[in-house]
């Protein structure tokens, strides 16, 4: 216990350090965490076994009811927003996964990449409702009362993706050692075991569904108001794409390895496309490469092999 | 007194293929029963119908007096009715002891969202158990791991943690080389004797069902073609030609 929280305090004091040392990097970091809360959802999901290529769409659906509400309601608190975008994703999950759950794999992957294509689509043709193509602007709302300027407003909204993302770690972890988690994961390797000791196996990845798709909401939430835009862009399935390479990438080892993956990914993507601008994918995709063929669980599975030869546990 | 497993008139065909043929059968609390016959049968797919996997076109399966026909298998399993099965049904990427914790927790029905599933099982009961069936040294290996024997072992030990009233067990020492046979149905019975539970198992090997029955039904061609003492089955001349092939 007091070394994950030494662990914590130490990533803490380096983000902040290097928001302040470099205020051009508050962005990129708020970014980057956005993107891990969103792969965390992915890896919840990857510990049952199971991928989606859809789950940008609850990012979305957050991401315009944040726009929706700010535009409609002024005066309501930054807080209040992420809170209420964060609860419409965790609806339309419960509804939306009640369906897709009954299906597997593939079949459970493509279903959700055809329902995130669907709300693309809408948010894409109801112009007069969501803007269209341009999609929605966000005004940069109160936080706990207060009016900030832009750059006060980031290195705050900085501090509160922080302090989102560490408890999230810490819950989602919590999940992952639970009674509940563990069913989940074994739905993995041993559905028909799991109904034999009475257990509903969908009953279990439906609840990992909504936890998956709040995380996906809560980083859709944050990313529209960092943004201060929503499009439909949001909701694309490359967007999904990207959620599902930084999962990959960080492993499904512990929930710390999303926001590992993310940050790295955020910072690979930037320098890729500083040094090589038109092939900045090319550089990505050669990683994903080496990744899985060297690193198959990722790069917490790198801290876990680290760990069993110096004979702890992680 | 009411029979704790009974079926009347179990029919199911799939197409034209008759799996089970009107099977009236009836098992009382205690009794160690063994099924026998020739693959294809219909001795799995009727461990099949009672356990909720398949759905019978006609007939009723009762457990303890009530009518589970149709029930799911979690519906079955909830009532006190567990399996093993041919090919050990385990959580690959869990440690032995997680199978168990997590069969205990299922018994409780408390599935806890944030309560560590290592607080949440009883210690005592799960070390019992991997004392019952000889894996308290492995404990902590993943499944993944374990030899087919060791697996057959969890798989029941498993279904053990749920206290159940009745054990089926499909074809225990498939799988198991010779040697180790015995060990594992040494094993097996300790803990079926220790739970008190009543048991039926799908066996081919007779010198098991004769050692560890205290009754034996024969399946051929989806029927129950007799039902009895294992000295009086295993003589019978039908089940001696069709089953047994002697």
């Amino acid at each position: 216990m007091m070394r994950s929280l030494m662990i914590a305090v130490i990533c803490v004091a380096a983000v902040l350090g290097l928001a302040l040392a470099f205020p051009w990097l508050k962005l990129p970091l708020i970014l980057g965490l956005c993107y891990g809360l969103a792969a965390l959802g992915i890896v919840v999901l990857l510990r049952a076994g199971q991928i989606s290529f859809g789950h940008a769409m609850y990012a979305c659906i957050a991401g315009y009811v944040v726009a929706f509400l700010g535009q409609r309601y002024p005066w309501l608190d930054g807080l209040l927003l992420i809170a209420a975008g964060t609860v419409a994703s965790v609806l339309a999950s419960m509804l939306i996964g009640a369906f897709v759950v009954r299906y597997r794999e593939i079949f459970f992957g493509m279903l959700n990449l055809a329902l995130s294509m669907v709300l693309f689509t809408v948010l894409g043709k109801f112009y007069n409702l969501t803007g269209g193509t341009d999609g929605l602007r966000i005004n940069r709302p109160e936080l706990l009362g207060f009016q900030l300027e832009r750059a006060p407003f980031e290195l705050s909204l900085l501090v509160l993706v922080l302090a989102i993302s560490l408890l999230v770690i810490f819950g989602v972890q919590r999940f992952f050692e639970s009674s509940g988690g563990q069913a989940l994961a074994a739905i993995k390797t041993n559905e028909t075991r799991l109904e034999y000791l009475g257990i509903s196996a969908r009953k279990v990845l439906w609840k990992g569904y909504v936890l998956s798709a709040s995380l996906c909401g809560l980083s859709g939430s944050l990313f529209g108001l960092s943004q201060g835009l929503v499009t439909p862009e949001m909701g694309y399935w490359l967007r999904s794409g990207e959620f599902v390479f930084i999962a990959i990438l960080g492993g499904a080892g512990h929930a710390i390895g999303a926001f590992v993956g993310a940050l790295l990914y955020e910072f690979l993507k930037m320098y890729a496309a500083a040094l090589v601008s038109g092939s900045w994918q090319l550089v990505l995709g050669v990683i994903l490469i080496v990744i899985i063929y060297f690193l198959p669980k990722g790069l917490t599975g790198l801290l876990r092999k680290r760990k069993a030869a110096i004979g702890g546990g992680l | 007194m009411t029979a704790l497993l009974q079926t009347q008139n179990l029919t199911l065909a799939f197409g034209g293929l008759v799996v089970a043929n009107g099977i009236d059968f009836s098992l009382d609390e205690g009794e160690r029963l063994a099924v026998i016959g020739q693959n294809g049968a219909g001795k799995t797919t009727f461990i099949n119908i009672c356990t909720g996997l398949l759905k019978p076109n006609e007939g009723s399966v009762r457990f303890a007096g009530d009518d589970i026909t149709g029930h799911s298998p979690r519906s079955i399993v909830r009532r006190g009715m567990a399996r093993s099965f041919q090919l050990p049904q385990l959580f690959l990427e869990h440690s032995v002891r997680e199978c168990l914790q997590l069969a205990a927790v299922a018994r409780q029905a408390n599935l806890s969202s944030w309560k560590r599933l290592v607080s949440s099982s009883p210690d005592q009961e799960i070390d019992r158990m991997l004392d019952l069936i000889s894996l308290r040294d492995r404990q902590h290996e993943l499944c993944i791991n374990l030899p087919e024997g060791q697996r057959k072992l969890l798989d029941v030990g498993m279904s053990l943690m749920l206290n159940p009233r009745l054990l089926i067990l499909d074809e225990p020492t498939s799988g198991v080389s010779t040697e180790e046979k015995h060990g594992v149905m040494e094993i097996l019975m300790r803990a079926l004797d220790e739970q008190k539970v009543t048991a039926i198992f799908v066996e081919h090997d007779v010198d098991i069902v004769k050692r560890y029955a205290t009754r034996v039904a024969a399946w051929i061609n989806g029927a129950i073609a007799a039902d009895g003492s294992p000295a009086s089955v295993l003589a019978d001349p039908t089940v001696k030609r069709e089953v047994l092939g002697i």
